[in-house]
């Protein structure tokens, strides 16, 4: 608990707290220039942020206490994660709070409480989000859950810092389970963090919705909360995927030197991951949603694929 | 370079069984048939790489044989016959596509540990791909078994040739040349057939539906 | 040696010339002077290999020893007299319209090319070769099979070549590994496929690889053998093609099958030191003796019958070399012969009775013996044969390998007997209607060649009752190069 390391965790906390909608809007600039649309501007999020903390906030009579804390809880499960995924240091003091599988327990916390509150209210369109949610969640996450898995048995340990570590010091070795489990995880993400194929984020058809039609009821100050931990999702899970398929840059603990160097490093991983997401989206089209599973299924497989091929090749 | 050969062989075994299981899990012919010439095309990777590192012209002969059949060739004849025969639509399965992956994955499991004694005798730079070659032929196997059309089934059974070359090529760095040039010409003339084929099957049947080609049972008068 | 340039060369150019020319008349005649020449070469060779004995040839890459120029010379018998049959029965199937003149052309080019693949894979030194003209053979006949373009002969031919491909990739995959285990015995640069290099090396191959290699290459060319659970090809393939062809298919091809099963035996057993070959042999030969004998007793179609009768003989023959005695080797080689001989002697009659009654379906088919008391006659002493009668050679083989399994395998016996019964019953049970009673069916325009049909029947019975004693000895190497 060291003096750097609390200021490590600080900056760490303090950078996706205000990259995180940047991440966001870089996503959604690149993918309508790619579909030739004119783009609102990267810095839209953070305008979007700033009106909705000003409104009034309205919330349904019969609504529960539940309804008014999920955003709350959400945002927190969120903020979390992204302080123990090394972004830019691997000196973090909260990371033994929680390894790779409690990561995934956070994403799960966070899930269930903002799908409760989706049904508190008792709208058609909330019951059909938390379902459709729950669905994607209960095949994203064993598939999550693996992609980890192929990184700690080749590092040896759950623990985040220590995954980045090892993968960042090790000399060049392409893993080809990597490749397997990079391909799932990408699957994985594009799930999780409603983008397409899964779950197009800028439908206003309600029957189409997942992510949505969670937060159809929220306004204000609690949508602000919301779409925020939204930003902090995708920024987690971007932050993820470059800790354990790119973790060069990423400053040891005890060097205050290299984590300045790791942010411009962060900011330029982040900002190609971002367009490759919108390629991404660009180029698939949405799925019916009885799709989705086999979606999923096949990164599942995928990743499991990737441990066998782990243990075939004698590594780890 | 050297150093990094075996890894390097490892992904291109890696990435011809994704390719294996996005074929299984493919829907549609025309996208079947490139993942085919991409898998074709990582193959011939793996072998003019082997055939660098380990200094043997043959893998260099057997990599351009490779090339000029399973990526240029047949896939162009397979396009054209698909153009020809106008099945570019969607393919039926006879299993639902998540059976199918669990099934995959239960035979990737039952020929990796086939293999892992086998491997591990190996003197080969790449002896830990017999496991992956053998799961990419058993899956290949699945797929034609799985599909209820013609084209898919042909190009199983080509997918399945892809294979084992490639077992030939890691665990034994190729086979003797005449071996490998009498393969080649059995699996073209063996296209060339099958090829044939579906146009009469098409002809006589109307659609090239393998359903059609079960009436013949025991008990038939 | 000169007579192997012959052997192999007459069907090839025999082959190129029939593509061209055999939708003529006299192509027929063509056809059956080639395949004379062809085996006139291969009684010159048996000649030179009984005076010198085994030898490589050719840069070593073809290897002739007692085992496979005995098998060499039945293949080109049974070609002959096949060729000698096909004349009259393809004029009648031209005059019916059933074939094209491009067809008659394919059918000829493909029968000496078809001669030519397994005389290839049975004369040549190297493993992976045997593969090539074992999957060169598949192809060749696919298109024979398929010759009529009715929809059922597509439907066969389609199964036959998916299924067979399928199958002959496993044991592809099991040469590979036995390269593999060549690879780290004589090292990278002297490794080889050679049968006789692998054989002198033999016991130093490693156990793990061979064992599986073995597997893969009983698998795979098993299904070309016909094994059951493998055999789903088979009946089809054999019933819908010209009958010629099922001739061959079942009297030949599932030799050559047997074969390069054999020759993979003798290396797994020189490496192993165990029995488990063998083992594996016995098993595959006895679940397919037992399945096609009960599924025999279904079978409505005479093709389809006497194919899955093959099954079931080929799975004898499999156990018998599966138990590796050289009295059962012995049994087994001899089976061999005269099952070739009967078989395609019962498909020739078969044939005839088919074409005059228009249709296989056995119910269908009656008083053959009042129509043409030759095809009658034919067909009854054939299936007499084929289901083990004396003094026909089959029961001697038959009795050979029946006594053996009883003092060597005792728990086996039971289930032979049991299989070979109930084939009895069934195959009597459904020709004897055929051949006797009444009949309104016409003869044919073209008297039927019934001679190839005796001359097998006398050299099936020849063998039953007295083995010449070069033929004998001839045997007993053959069987003693199968390591008994």
């Amino acid at each position: 608990m060291t003096a750097m390391g609390v200021l490590s965790q600080l900056l760490a906390l303090v950078t996706a707290l205000l990259l995180a909608p940047l991440l966001t809007g870089w996503v959604n600039q690149w993918r309508h220039w790619l579909q030739n649309k004119s783009a609102p501007g990267v810095l839209q999020p953070y305008r979007m942020l700033h009106k909705l903390f000003k409104k009034e906030s309205l919330v349904a009579e019969h609504a529960s206490q539940l309804f008014r804390m999920a955003p709350y809880v959400k945002f927190g499960c969120m903020l979390l994660a992204c302080a123990i995924i090394p972004t830019l240091s691997t000196d973090l003091p909260l990371s033994p709070a929680a390894d790779a599988i409690a990561l995934v327990g956070l994403f799960a916390l966070a899930r269930v409480f903002i799908s409760l509150a989706a049904m508190d209210i008792g709208t058609a369109f909330g019951s059909l989000g938390a379902r459709r949610e729950m669905l994607v969640g209960f095949l994203a996450e064993p598939a999550l859950l693996m992609v980890l898995f192929c990184a700690s048995m080749i590092t040896r340990s759950t623990s985040l810092t220590v995954i980045v570590e090892t993968l960042a010091n090790r000399e060049l070795a392409i893993y080809p389970s990597l490749l397997l489990a990079g391909v799932a995880f990408t699957m994985v993400s594009l799930a999780e963090n409603a983008r397409v194929p899964v779950d197009n984020p800028d439908t206003h058809l309600e029957l189409t919705m997942i992510h949505e039609a969670l937060i159809l009821e929220y306004s204000a100050r609690h949508l602000a909360l919301l779409e925020w931990a939204a930003s902090l999702k995708l920024f987690a899970y971007s932050c993820i995927g470059l800790a354990l398929f790119f973790p060069w840059g990423v400053a040891e603990a005890g060097t205050p030197l290299a984590m300045l160097l790791a942010l411009p490093v962060l900011f330029f991983k982040l900002a190609l991951g971002g367009m490759a997401m919108a390629f991404i989206e660009m180029v698939s089209a949405k799925m019916r949603i009885f799709r989705v599973p086999e979606f999923l299924g096949t990164a599942f497989l995928l990743a499991v694929i990737g441990l066998l091929v782990n243990v075939l090749l004698g590594v780890g | 370079m050297t150093a990094f050969a075996p890894q390097f062989i490892n992904l291109f075994a890696t990435l011809i069984l994704l390719l294996s299981f996005a074929m299984i899990s493919q829907r549609r012919i025309v996208s079947l048939i490139n993942l085919f010439a991409i898998q074709g095309a990582a193959l011939v990777a793996a072998s003019f790489l082997l055939g660098y590192v380990t200094h043997q012209p043959d893998l260099y002969v057997s990599g351009a044989l490779t090339l000029v059949l399973k990526v240029l060739f047949i896939p162009w004849m397979l396009h054209r016959l698909i153009r020809r025969l106008n099945v570019r639509w969607d393919v039926e399965t006879l299993l639902n596509i998540p059976t199918t992956m669990l099934v995959g994955i239960g035979l990737v499991i039952f020929a990796f540990s086939l293999a892992l004694p086998v491997s591990r005798l190996s003197d080969s730079i790449a002896g830990g791909s017999l496991g992956i070659a053998l799961a990419c032929v058993l899956l290949s196997f699945m797929m034609m078994i799985t599909r209820s059309k013609a084209v898919p089934q042909v190009i199983g059974f080509l997918s399945m040739e892809n294979g084992l070359i490639f077992a030939a090529t890691t665990v034994t760095n190729g086979m003797p040349m005449i071996v490998e040039f009498g393969i080649a010409l059995d699996v073209l003339v063996g296209v060339l057939i099958l090829g044939v084929f579906m146009f009469q099957i098409r002809e006589k049947f109307d659609s090239l539906d393998i359903h059609n080609l079960e009436t013949l049972k025991d008990d038939q008068t | 040696m000169n007579a192997l340039a012959f052997v192999l060369g007459i069907p090839l150019l025999g082959s190129l010339a029939l593509a061209f020319t055999g939708h003529r008349p006299w192509a027929r005649d063509v056809n059956v002077a080639f395949s004379f020449g062809t085996f006139v070469a291969a009684c010159f060779l048996t000649a030179h290999t009984i005076a010198v004995g085994p030898e490589t040839l050719w840069a070593q890459q073809f290897f002739i020893d007692p085992l496979n120029v005995f098998l060499v010379t039945l293949t080109a018998f049974v070609s002959l007299t096949t060729a000698i049959f096909s004349r009259p029965y393809m004029r009648v199937e031209q005059d019916h319209g059933k074939m094209t003149p491009p067809r008659m052309r394919l059918y000829h080019s493909m029968y000496q090319l078809f001669g030519f693949t397994m005389l290839l894979g049975f004369t040549t030194n190297n493993l992976g070769i045997i593969w090539v003209a074992m999957e060169a053979a598949t192809l060749t006949t696919v298109l024979l099979v398929s010759v009529y373009r009715t929809s059922a002969s597509l439907e066969a031919a389609w199964k036959y070549f998916i299924l067979c491909g399928v199958g002959i990739a496993q044991a592809l995959f099991g040469t590979i590994l036995l390269y593999m285990a060549a690879d780290k015995v004589l090292g990278a640069e002297h490794a080889t496929l050679l049968w006789t290099s692998l054989n002198e090396v033999k016991g130093q191959l490693d156990p793990t690889i061979v064992t599986l290699a073995f597997v893969f290459l009983l698998i795979g060319y098993g299904t070309k053998v016909g094994l059951v659970p493998l055999h789903s090809w088979l009946p089809d393939a054999h019933a819908e093609g010209p009958t010629p062809v099922s001739a061959v298919l079942s009297g030949l091809l599932l030799n050559v099958a047997m074969y390069a099963v054999l020759r993979c035996k003798v290396l797994t057993d020189g490496a192993l030191g165990t029995p488990m070959a063998g083992e594996l042999m016995m098993g595959f030969g006895l679940l397919s003796v037992t399945v096609a004998a009960f599924f025999l007793s279904r079978q409505k179609d005479v093709k389809r019958m006497f194919s899955y009768s093959s099954i079931e003989h080929m799975g004898l023959i499999t156990f018998a070399f599966g138990m590796g005695s050289p009295l059962a080797n012995f049994a087994g080689l001899l089976h061999m012969t005269v099952h070739s001989l009967v078989k395609s002697a019962i498909f020739f009659t078969v044939g005839h009775a088919t074409q005059k009654a228009g249709t296989q379906v056995m119910s269908e088919i009656r008083g053959l013996i009042k129509v043409n008391p030759t095809v009658g006659w034919g067909l009854m002493l054939g299936v007499m044969a084929i289901l083990g009668m004396p003094p026909f050679g089959v029961f001697a083989s038959e009795f050979l390998i029946l006594t053996t399994a009883m003092r060597e395998q005792p728990w086996a016996a039971p289930f032979l007997f049991l299989a070979l019964g109930v084939a009895f019953a069934s195959i009597l049970a459904r020709v004897l209607p055929m051949v006797f009673g009444d009949t309104t069916l016409k003869a044919l325009a073209h008297p039927p060649a019934l001679l190839p049909v005796f001359v097998h029947l006398v050299l099936a019975l020849v063998l039953g009752l007295y083995i010449p004693p070069y033929l004998n000895g001839w045997y007993v190497q053959a069987a003693s190069m199968l390591g008994g």
